[in-house]
């Protein structure tokens, strides 16, 4: 085993994802920490060309492959288990995303590697590989530990300022040929399907106001749309919301929804499960009513009421509307 | 033939506060509710939505922790063909690598093409029940589905994988695989209570026991709860107060118009 | 009755239908219905309803029930009673015909509103329909200045054994009638208690919406714990619980006597009328449905209202047996979206109209339901500032305090 530090970098057309940034932003605290090297692993179509941008790495390991172009996590999955094996770094770090997530199980026990998810924090102290998780919907927090290592953690969005990733320098940038045959990956790309267009992009909102179970019926969001009108917002929600099909898919902050950063992100009945606060968690204000004393989301919100938001949301309108006025 | 079986997790229900056992390195699980982990509620769904569409046989699979006779006995009143519970000596709370190699075992004696989990919970600790049973299995796995589509022979499966900004991938894999379920073609299914009292009634739950070797080998050090509103600065008063505090925010930093 | 359509030619939504109705007893009395129409024209709702009462009599009689089924009927009804208390020939339209479609639907799956699915299932896990905590449903004991005695905690015999229910145990609104009844009981030294966390639903909505499994899985329960209990009567918050206490209750086997909370102050009045000081209001009354016109108590809620010197009492048009519904009996409480989706306008924003029509500025009522619902009311139709709905036994309280 080296003691270097390993990072999935992940990219979606093209770009790089902010995830990738705070997984580089951790390990370059984490490399020194367990002596190693910090490397970043590139795989791709034709992905050379990103790996300037990776600056924050020492080392970058490249592999093209006309089969990993497209999100087929099975095929990143069989190039990354023959690396990780030739390399067997310390420690892998891997966004918790549609594609880290259909990895790192799978390396677990294909490698017979040891894995933490939901990890908000990491250190390597005295050997061992420490890692701060968030379960049970934010309601706990978990300190586990894999003694000695090598280990894989499955990394929460957030869990570092994706600009702490974002340094210039010079990493030496090597190819790696894939060990493995990628023709006997059994999953297969169909296609992309797009989100029907036409809805308010709310990730280009300087305000957002979002709503989530706690507005109980359809017919309140009228209540909510008025604060919204008066603050110049757009509305979005949380995915229960969603699910009901009182908003459309378009309007759905968090994991398999919209990564968002306004200027202002007003949570309204929105308990803050980390499904969500992946999405939002980056606004620069975040300002939350809730019932719910307990409700994670004061956790990450800057301002936060206590409240029924019956009472309250109208009231902000009326508040602001005289405001204006 | 068509069998799809969907492993189930018990899950404390967040309902009520969490416990912390006095060792403060699990949780306090006297007092604990347990419910059916919410993906898994969707996995079910959709293995029932494809049973009406391909009269597939369901089976659902679920270790003997929390209260999972209660799951167990909602499931075969929504209408599955099967309900089997596992006992052995992996104490109230397995990891889910130990689960898996559990399902493993017992899926061995079971007929399986497609198996149908949650793509995730609440206390995934040592990573998600669906893909580390695939990889046990050397199974194909594809999670964050929200659409299956099995082909008329049964040999394979067309599925909707979600990917971030509202993108969805259409992605085609053999049988038998595993899914990661992120929700079903439609919610989950109300069952009156007189069926799941009937099913308590009439139907058994099969019970098998298997070896639990090994675990995720990682060892937990402290479990704790976060401070409430660690983050947040709490506004305090009436509904007018709350709104006035509020307006005096957003004006202090320009957001108003 | 029900032969005319063959067993074969029956969906199975039907086939559950027809099964319902010939296993309870009332399911015969269809069979009198003359079809004169008094319920479809009596009925609130009648007017978005697909099939009226008198048209979906009809169409069960020719043993066409399948669309009647699957249209939007069945979840209307919001079991004000209305229709059952007028029919000439006492066919029970609220308390059998309803909840025989509705349990059809629910044991096909077909159609459940999923708001009503999410009430259901709360109630099922956690003993009331709003998925709040079991252990938290005495909390609102920490906020009230009077000794409650929690009898979960400190098991003894009581004269009376208070039902808190769901919505007062746990709406941030609605516990304060609960904190005022404590207050009041307190004040005429009634030797009370509660059952705390070992409190659950009554169920008569979950009844009266078709989920008679999930009622009788109730009763049982309930009674049970009832019996572990000492007390010589029962009192409750709620006029539905009532309800199900005093004529379902009782064919299980559970038999306690009850009172609603108006009914036992009603009873003391010679003691708690001393108390009571000025209140300059002009108070209007809404009968709850299961109070006053399925249960025939009409008086001791106004007699108290009327104990408060100072109090100009008026009646609206619509009193006592023909008081209009709040809409959120029968489970209404869950069916609001099914409900405005047809009728575009809320039972309670006509019946705030009423309110407001007789120039009262205190609307007053005594069932949770109504507290919360002719509230929101009341800021729909932008009566804010004019009309303010308080429980009785708010105006009670405030009436001893002042």
């Amino acid at each position: 085993m080296s003691q270097d530090v390993f990072v999935l970098v992940e990219h979606l057309k093209g770009q790089l994802t902010d995830g990738t940034f705070e997984l580089l932003g951790i390990g370059r605290e984490v490399a020194p920490q367990a002596g190693g090297r910090l490397v970043a692993l590139l795989l791709g179509r034709d992905v050379r060309g990103l790996a300037e941008q990776l600056g924050a790495a020492d080392v970058v390991l490249y592999v093209e492959d006309e089969r990993l172009g497209d999100s087929v996590p099975e095929a990143y999955r069989r190039v990354l288990a023959g690396l990780l094996q030739e390399q067997s770094p310390k420690l892998t770090l891997l966004p918790t995303s549609s594609l880290g997530m259909d990895l790192a199980g799978a390396l677990s026990v294909e490698l017979n590697l040891p894995m933490i998810a939901f990890c908000k924090q990491l250190a390597v102290q005295d050997g061992s590989i420490v890692a701060t998780c968030e379960l049970y919907g934010g309601r706990a927090v978990v300190e586990a530990e894999i003694p000695e290592g090598p280990g894989l953690a499955l990394v929460l969005p957030g869990a570092c300022p994706a600009d702490k990733g974002r340094s210039e320098g010079a990493p030496a940038v090597e190819e790696v040929k894939p060990s493995v045959d990628l023709a006997e990956v059994r999953v297969r790309f169909k296609g992309l399907i797009e989100p029907p267009p036409g809805d308010v992009d709310i990730t280009r909102q300087e305000i957002l106001v979002s709503v989530g179970r706690g507005v109980q019926r359809e017919e309140n969001l009228p209540i909510v749309q008025e604060l919204a009108d008066a603050l110049g917002a757009a509305l979005s929600s949380s995915r229960p919301v969603v699910d009901q099909q009182w908003l459309p898919p378009t309007r759905q902050v968090g994991k398999s929804g919209m990564t968002v950063k306004p200027r202002l992100y007003l949570a309204v009945g929105i308990s803050g499960a980390p499904e969500h606060v992946e999405g939002m968690r980056d606004s620069d204000l975040i300002v939350a009513i809730n019932s719910d004393a307990r409700a994670p989301i004061f956790n990450v919100a800057h301002y936060g009421a206590v409240a029924d938001l019956f009472e309250v949301v109208p009231k902000l309108a009326e508040a602001v509307k005289n405001r204006g006025a | 033939m068509l069998d799809i079986v969907v492993p189930i997790k018990q899950v404390p229900d967040l309902v009520e506060e969490l416990e912390i056992d006095p060792s403060g390195t699990a949780l306090g699980l006297e007092r604990t509710r347990f419910v059916v982990n919410e993906l898994d509620d969707h996995a079910l769904e959709q293995a029932l939505l494809l049973k009406e569409k391909h009269q597939a046989q369901v089976s659902v699979i679920a270790l003997d922790v929390g209260d999972v006779e209660e799951t167990l006995f909602m499931a075969l009143a929504k209408g599955v063909d099967q309900a089997i519970k596992i006992s052995g000596d992996f104490g109230p709370a397995p990891d889910n690598h130990t689960t898996a190699r559990v399902l493993k075992d017992v899926l061995g004696g079971l007929s399986h093409n497609l198996i149908l989990t949650g793509v995730q919970a609440i206390d995934d600790l040592d990573g998600q029940l669906g893909i580390l049973l695939s990889s046990y299995l050397d199974l194909p796995y594809v999670g964050l589905v929200s659409g299956v589509q099995i082909d008329e022979g049964g040999s394979k499966a067309t599925v909707l994988k979600e990917l971030p900004g509202g993108v969805k991938a259409e992605l085609e894999l053999p049988l038998p695989a595993v899914l990661g379920i992120q929700a079903a073609e439609q919610p989950p299914r109300y069952v009156p209570v007189s069926r799941v009292r009937q099913a308590m009634r009439t139907a058994t739950i099969e019970e098998r026991s298997a070896a639990a070797e090994g675990n995720g080998h990682i060892r937990v050090r402290r479990i704790s709860k976060p401070q409430v509103g660690a983050g947040a600065e709490l506004l305090e008063g009436s509904s007018e107060d709350i709104a006035e505090q509020i307006v005096g925010i957003l004006a202090d930093r320009g957001i108003l118009r | 009755m029900v032969q005319t359509a063959s067993r074969e030619a029956r969906g199975p939504l039907t086939q559950a239908f027809f099964d319902r109705i010939a296993a309870v007893a009332e399911g015969e009395k269809l069979k009198a219905c003359i079809q004169c129409g008094i319920c479809s024209g009596s009925c609130p709702l009648g007017f978005a309803m697909q099939y009226p009462p008198r048209r979906l009599i009809a169409s069960l009689r020719a043993g066409v029930m399948e669309q009647v089924l699957q249209s939007n009927t069945p979840w209307l009804c919001v079991a004000c009673y209305t229709c059952t208390a007028r029919c000439p020939s006492a066919v029970g339209i609220t308390d059998m015909l309803f909840p025989a479609m509705r349990e059809a639907l629910l044991m096909q799956g077909v159609g459940v509103p999923g708001e009503l699915q999410t009430a259901l299932e709360n109630t099922f896990r956690h003993g009331n329909p709003l998925g709040e905590p079991p252990s938290k449903r005495a909390d609102w004991i920490q906020e009230v200045d009077v000794p409650v005695t929690d009898l979960s905690a400190d098991p003894r015999e009581v004269d009376i054994l208070w039902l808190v229910e769901c919505y007062p145990a746990y709406h941030v609104r609605a516990k304060e009638t609960v904190k005022a009844l404590a207050r009041t009981l307190h004040a005429l030294g009634a030797d009370f208690g509660v059952l705390g966390q070992e409190e659950r639903c009554v169920g008569d909505s979950q009844r009266l919406v078709g989920e008679n499994g999930l009622f009788e899985m109730l009763v049982e329960e309930n009674g049970k714990t009832l019996d572990r209990f000492q007390f010589r009567q029962i009192i409750v918050t709620d006029p539905h619980a009532y309800n199900a206490l005093k004529n379902e209750y009782p064919k299980y086997g559970v038999n306690y006597p009850v009172q609603h909370y108006t009914q036992y102050l009603a009873s003391r009045l010679e003691e708690l009328r001393p108390m009571l000081g000025e209140l300059n209001h002009t108070i209007t009354f809404h009968d709850p449905c299961y109070l006053g016109r399925r249960n025939g108590e009409y008086e001791a809620p106004r007699q108290l209202i009327q104990a408060i010197p100072g109090v100009t009492f008026v009646e609206m048009e619509r009193n006592r047996e023909n008081g209009l519904c709040c809409g959120g009996g029968g489970g209404g409480m869950w069916l609001d979206s099914f409900a405005y989706e047809y009728a575009k306008e809320r039972l309670s924003e006509k019946r705030v109209r009423e309110a407001a029509r007789t120039g009262a500025d205190v609307m007053a009522v005594c069932c949770p339901n109504d507290l919360l619902r002719f509230e929101d009311a009341v800021k729909v139709v932008g009566l804010e500032g004019k009309l303010v709905v308080k429980d009785i036994i708010e105006l009670i309280d405030e009436a001893r305090k002042g």
